[in-house]
Order: C-alpha cells, then sequence, then structure tokens
C-alpha cells in the first residue's frame, strides 16, 4: 500500500479552482517533486498537506490515517518555507529545538538530537548564531536541520532553493540529494525550476491550471512527455502539428513531407509530433525537407533553426567535427521513432505551453 | 650626468605608483552641517530655548508680594521634594502613567496584531476605526467621555440597568476615569507602533511553528510576541510621555481636586502666579518622564537583545 495517497484533492477560490481532482500516490522515502510555472497548485497543493488551507474536496491519507482530519500542529510534517521561516530571536540552536521541546523531550537528548541534526547539515560550528548574521545558504540548512530533527514522518519542501544564487543553488541540490539519502524521509519538493526537480527527484509530478498532467521519472517525462504542455515545460522541444491516419504499416503521423510510425495506439485525426532538438540528425531520405536559416556555434555544440513546411525546428548538433550544413542550404532533417512523442492536438493544453514558454 | 639622467628617469617612472591617488574635487566640510542647519535652527528656537528658559525660571523665587524675583536658588526644588502634597501629585501622575501603558499594550497589541490577520475591506475600515480617536480634538473626545462618566451618564446607567452595579460607580474626578479616557486616547500609538513591527514579521514564521508542533498559544507567547516587543516598547514610550504630560484629559475628568503633574504645573502658573515653582514642577516631570523611559527602555533592549539587533 503506498504511503501518501491524495484522493481527488481539490481546492477553490471564489469560482477559479487552484488545485482540480489531484489525485497522486507517493511510496515510502521516495523524493517526488511538484512542477509547474507559477499558479498551477503545486503551492496549493502542498499547503493543503501541510494543513495551513483547508481542502474543498479530496482526501490525504499518510500512512493509513487521515491527514485532513487533524491540526497543522498535529500533523508531525516537517516543512521547509521559501523564506526559511526562522525564528529571528533564536539561535540556530533554538530553532532546532523548537520542534524537540514541543514534543517534550528531554534536555540531554535533546542538546544531543540537535547538534547530530547540525552537524548533518554542516553547521556543528554555528549552534549559536542567530539567522541575521549567517548567509542565505546556512539559514536554509537551519531550516533543513529544524524540520528534519522532529523526524517528520514526510518533509514539504516549498521552493527550498529559489532565494540561493545560482552556484549556492547546485551545491544545496547535492547536499539535498545526500541528505535524503542518508536520512531515508520521505519528501515532496514544490519547484517550478525544471532542472532542479530533474535534478532531485525520483518521480516528477507535472503540473499545469491545477490539474496533474504526467507522473514519470524525470527521464520518462523528458523523453516521451505526455502531451505538449510536459514537453514544452521540461527543456527545449520542436512541437510539430500533423495528421494521425492509418496507414498499411499501422498507425503512422504525418508532418508535412514526411510519414513518422506511431507505436502506441490513437485515432485517426489531428495530432502533434514532439521531438527534442538534440535527438534530430541531418539524413540523406526519409525525413522532413527544409532549409537552414541560421545556424549559431555555442562551443561543445551547433545550434540549427530550420524552416520546413511544418513550422521552424531547432536542432542541436554536437561540434565534433562531422560535416554540417551552412545557411541557406536545402537539408533533410529526421530522427529515430523512439525519440519522438506524438500526442493528440490538444487545444488546451497547447495554449498552457505556449504560456509557460 | 647620464647616471643622474637615468636616476631621474627611474624617479619619474616609480613616481605614479608612489603618489597619492588623484585626489577626488574637494568636498566642503561645513556641507553636512549647513543641510542640517534649518533642522537644527527649528530645534533650538522652538524646544532648547523655552526649555532652557523654563529651567532658569524655576530658578528664580517668588513672594505673593514681591511677585517673580531674579535671584538664583532651588529653593523651589527643596520645597518640592520636601512637601508630601507634591509627592503625591507626582506618584499620581506616574501611576496613571503606567496603568495607561500598561492597558495600552494588553488592547493594543493583540489588536494590532487581529487587525493584521483581517481580510481586505474590513482591514482598512478597522484600522480607521482605531484611528478615528486621533482625528477628533482630545477636548471633545474628553468632553465626550465627561457625559459617559457622569452618575446618570450612559455608561453608569447601562451598568445599573444590566444589574451589575447597584449604585453608580464613581468615574467623574477619580483617577478610575482619567485611565479610561486616557487609555481610549492613546491606544492608536500603540496600535500603530505594533502594527508596525507586524509588518517584519515573516507570516510563514506562525506556520513554520505550528508544523513543529506548537499550538496556537504557544506560537504567540514563543514566536510572535517576542518579535513585536521592540513595537510594544516603542509605543510604550509614546504612550507613557504623552500620559504623564498629558493636559486636557486629566483637567477636564480629574478637575481641580484630581491634579497631575501637568495641570499642578497650570495652576501654578495661571492660578497661583507663582511662575518659577510651575517651572520647577514641569522641570521635574520632564527630568523624571526620561529617566523613567531611558531606564525602561535599557532593560528591555538588554533583556531582548537579538530582536533590536
Amino acid at each position: 500500500m503506498a504511503y501518501l495517497v491524495l484522493d481527488q484533492l481539490t481546492k477553490r477560490f471564489g469560482n477559479w479552482t487552484a488545485v482540480d481532482n489531484v489525485s497522486l500516490t507517493v511510496e515510502k522515502g521516495e523524493l517526488i517533486s511538484l512542477l509547474g510555472p507559477s499558479g498551477c497548485g503545486k503551492t496549493t497543493t502542498l499547503q493543503m498537506i501541510a494543513g495551513f488551507l483547508d481542502a474543498d474536496g479530496g482526501r490525504v491519507m499518510l500512512d493509513g490515517q487521515d491527514l485532513l482530519a487533524k491540526k497543522p500542529n498535529e500533523r508531525g510534517l516537517g516543512i521547509v518555507f521559501q523564506s526559511y521561516a526562522l525564528f529571528p530571536h533564536m539561535t540556530a540552536a533554538e530553532n532546532v529545538a523548537f520542534g524537540l521541546e514541543m514534543r517534550r523531550i528531554a534536555r540531554a537528548d535533546r542538546d544531543r538530537m540537535v547538534a547530530d541534526a547540525l552537524k548533518l547539515v554542516g553547521l556543528e560550528q554555528y549552534g549559536d548564531r542567530h539567522p541575521r548574521r549567517m548567509s542565505g545558504g546556512q539559514q536554509q540548512r537551519v531550516a533543513l536541520a529544524r524540520a528534519l530533527v522532529i523526524k517528520p514522518s514526510l518533509l514539504l519542501l516549498d521552493e527550498p532553493l529559489s532565494n540561493l544564487d545560482a552556484k549556492m543553488r547546485e551545491e544545496m541540490q547535492i547536499e539535498l540529494r545526500r541528505i535524503q539519502r542518508t536520512v531515508g524521509t520521505t519528501m515532496i519538493l514544490v519547484t517550478h525550476d525544471q532542472s532542479e526537480a530533474m535534478a532531485l527527484s525520483d518521480r516528477v509530478v507535472v503540473m499545469n491550471k491545477g490539474r496533474i498532467q504526467q507522473v514519470a521519472t524525470p527521464q520518462e517525462a523528458y523523453d516521451h512527455p505526455a502531451n505538449a504542455f510536459v514537453a514544452n515545460f521540461l527543456g527545449r522541444t520542436n512541437l510539430l502539428p500533423g495528421m494521425v491516419g492509418g496507414g498499411s504499416a499501422g498507425t503512422v503521423i504525418t508532418v508535412a513531407d514526411s510519414v513518422w510510425p506511431v507505436s502506441q495506439p490513437m485515432a485517426a485525426g489531428p495530432g502533434a509530433l514532439a521531438v527534442r532538438p538534440e535527438k534530430i540528425g541531418f539524413v540523406d531520405a526519409g525525413g522532413l525537407s527544409g532549409t537552414v536559416l541560421a545556424r549559431v556555434f555555442q562551443g561543445t555544440q551547433w545550434l540549427f533553426e530550420i524552416e520546413t513546411a511544418a513550422g521552424r525546428l531547432m536542432v542541436i548538433r554536437q561540434h565534433d567535427g562531422s560535416p554540417l550544413p551552412a545557411e541557406r542550404e536545402r537539408v533533410m532533417v529526421g530522427w529515430r521513432p523512439d525519440d519522438m512523442a506524438v500526442m493528440p492536438a490538444d487545444p488546451d493544453t497547447a495554449s498552457g505551453a505556449r504560456e509557460a514558454a | 650626468m647620464s647616471m643622474a639622467a637615468s636616476t631621474e628617469s627611474q624617479v619619474q617612472a616609480n613616481a605614479p605608483a608612489t603618489a597619492p591617488p588623484p585626489r577626488r574635487p574637494r568636498r566642503w566640510p561645513w556641507t553636512p552641517y549647513l543641510l542640517s542647519a534649518p533642522g537644527l535652527a527649528l530645534f533650538a528656537v522652538l524646544l532648547l530655548v523655552p526649555l532652557v528658559m523654563t529651567f532658569l525660571l524655576s530658578l528664580n523665587s517668588f513672594s505673593f508680594y514681591g511677585g517673580i524675583e531674579n535671584v538664583w536658588q532651588i529653593g523651589n526644588y527643596a520645597d518640592i521634594v520636601a512637601d508630601s502634597y507634591f509627592h503625591e501629585v507626582f506618584l499620581r501622575t506616574f501611576r496613571i502613567a503606567a496603568v495607561v501603558t500598561i492597558l495600552c499594550a494588553l488592547f493594543g497589541a493583540p489588536e494590532a496584531y487581529i487587525l493584521r490577520r483581517m481580510k481586505s475591506p474590513w482591514r482598512g475600515l478597522c484600522l480607521l476605526i482605531v484611528l478615528g480617536p486621533l482625528l477628533i480634538s482630545v477636548v471633545s473626545r474628553t468632553l465626550g467621555w465627561a457625559l459617559l462618566f457622569g452618575s446618570t451618564g450612559l455608561v453608569n446607567q447601562g451598568l445599573m440597568g444590566l444589574g451589575l452595579i447597584a449604585t453608580p460607580i464613581e468615574f467623574m474626578y477619580t483617577e478610575t476615569g482619567v485611565i479610561i479616557a486616557l487609555t481610549h486616547v492613546l491606544v492608536p500609538f500603540m496600535v500603530l507602533s505594533v502594527w508596525a513591527s507586524l509588518q517584519r514579521l515573516d507570516p510563514q514564521v506562525e506556520n513554520a511553528a505550528l508544523s513543529l508542533g506548537a499550538g496556537p498559544l504557544t506560537v504567540m507567547r514563543r514566536v510572535v510576541l517576542p518579535q513585536i516587543v521592540p513595537g510594544i516598547l516603542s509605543g510604550s514610550i509614546i504612550v507613557f510621555a504623552l500620559a504623564a504630560s498629558a493636559f486636557a484629559t486629566p483637567a477636564i475628568i480629574g478637575g481641580r481636586r484630581l491634579k497631575v503633574a501637568a495641570t499642578l504645573a497650570y495652576d501654578e502658573f495661571l492660578n497661583t502666579l507663582n511662575w518659577p515653582l510651575g517651572a520647577t514642577v514641569a522641570v521635574l516631570l520632564l527630568i523624571a518622564n526620561v529617566v523613567i523611559i531611558v531606564g525602561c527602555n535599557r532593560l528591555v533592549e538588554r533583556r531582548y537583545k537579538q530582536v533590536f539587533e
């Protein structure tokens, strides 16, 4: 049985539905990311799990217990806030000790646990410092230690790295992953940064407009996006309009002058084909023909923009000495059918994707 | 000769490295003083000069037949220190001020906190109601209280109607009445001051404490209160200073019977015409006010050092 179950969780603000029938199961020890643009409902979902917002419908079950029936201070969850929300009038050690004090843990045990938690985040020297006199990264670590020291059944992280600079963020990503491996706590991470979600999570939950778009491992979601929104939100992609139809060799999708086999069963009609820029190569025959509009050298790779009858394509080729076409050259591009994803042309998700881009 | 020339060229070559950096356009050293001169002048003319003159006046002597005599002595101070009547007045003044300050903190701090948690249209409306008293003249506000407080006033009639009391409570010409009226007048200052410190409070901090297992009361006591102490303290300083030197409210509600330092000084100036004694009362009130406020400030700042950093 799954550890955490969200069952048709719904939240409305007035006549706007922030979270719309979100259902999700999380296994024990898993690190799962809620990923999406701002306003997609990911933070609202987190707040409902934490108990800071009341759900308008649905259930949240944690380890077989109904979480929504409990008050926020009885749920026993660890939470790391975007602003860290440290107590400014307490030292780092006092901040970490707060949750243990609330649990009436004896002084000696408390001191030992606080020291262990500070050591886990690499701050053993900073126990008697006040948050004001610590850097953003250090405050972040205190917040993490404070949330972990109470041995929470679930750790919620709300955009925990968004206030750090790029270098520090990378460091903390590695740190967070290491800590997650060490303590094995089930974690839910809310983020709008797709690279952060992909770097940290066992699975990502891509959300848009209050609905889940796809739940998959980062690699799966990247390689086989469920729809145009996911394809666009996770890294750069080429989205080409086409027509799905039955052929002699099974289902195919026709994009301009090229035809590609479709592996999954699909109804005939308008569709879309998504393929990553780095998966596209130049071929001699059997591909989509076009003209090189521009080519840009980027050090390790070349970036091509290709005009085709199905629209403009972005192509990335490694800079490995192989011959590459020049600007204004007529070319033909192709890719392995495994590297593309075919989806129905859904006007709703397509517009959502454009908003996110 | 050639050696001399080469040494010279060497010196020239070294010169830029050792010479002081290119001089910035010189700043006129008087600029800061000049810029703050208008403020300083205003401060001097309107505050410093009257204060010094009041102090000098307090050193003069007074007799019923001779009037004010231009001698320098400390007889007035000695009189006040020796006379238990003055002790009583000063004690009453600071007792009223202290009680009013505590009441303002007790009402004002929760009021500000509740106001902050209100939703948008109500918050503005309630803030306006809280600050409303500041828009009305102290005198008319206090006269309003006088109407309510009388033995046949609304408050007593209401309480008797409810059966809570059998005989009217004495509000007029009592400390209770003065304290109630002053608290009403001064509570907006506390609300504003606490409001300002609440603005700096991270709203997520309360949620963080909740998530760590703290009940709502513990969150208040351990997390919110320590962070708004600076606001309560600065509000208390304002309220205490205004309450200790309040004139209109004690004059109307307290009347001639219940004197405080400010009404005492007023009487000495305008009724007894003993200006030096009135000036002495004023100077002592100022000194006592400053000593009490600075002392309390120090005490609380030391206790909550981290919050004030």
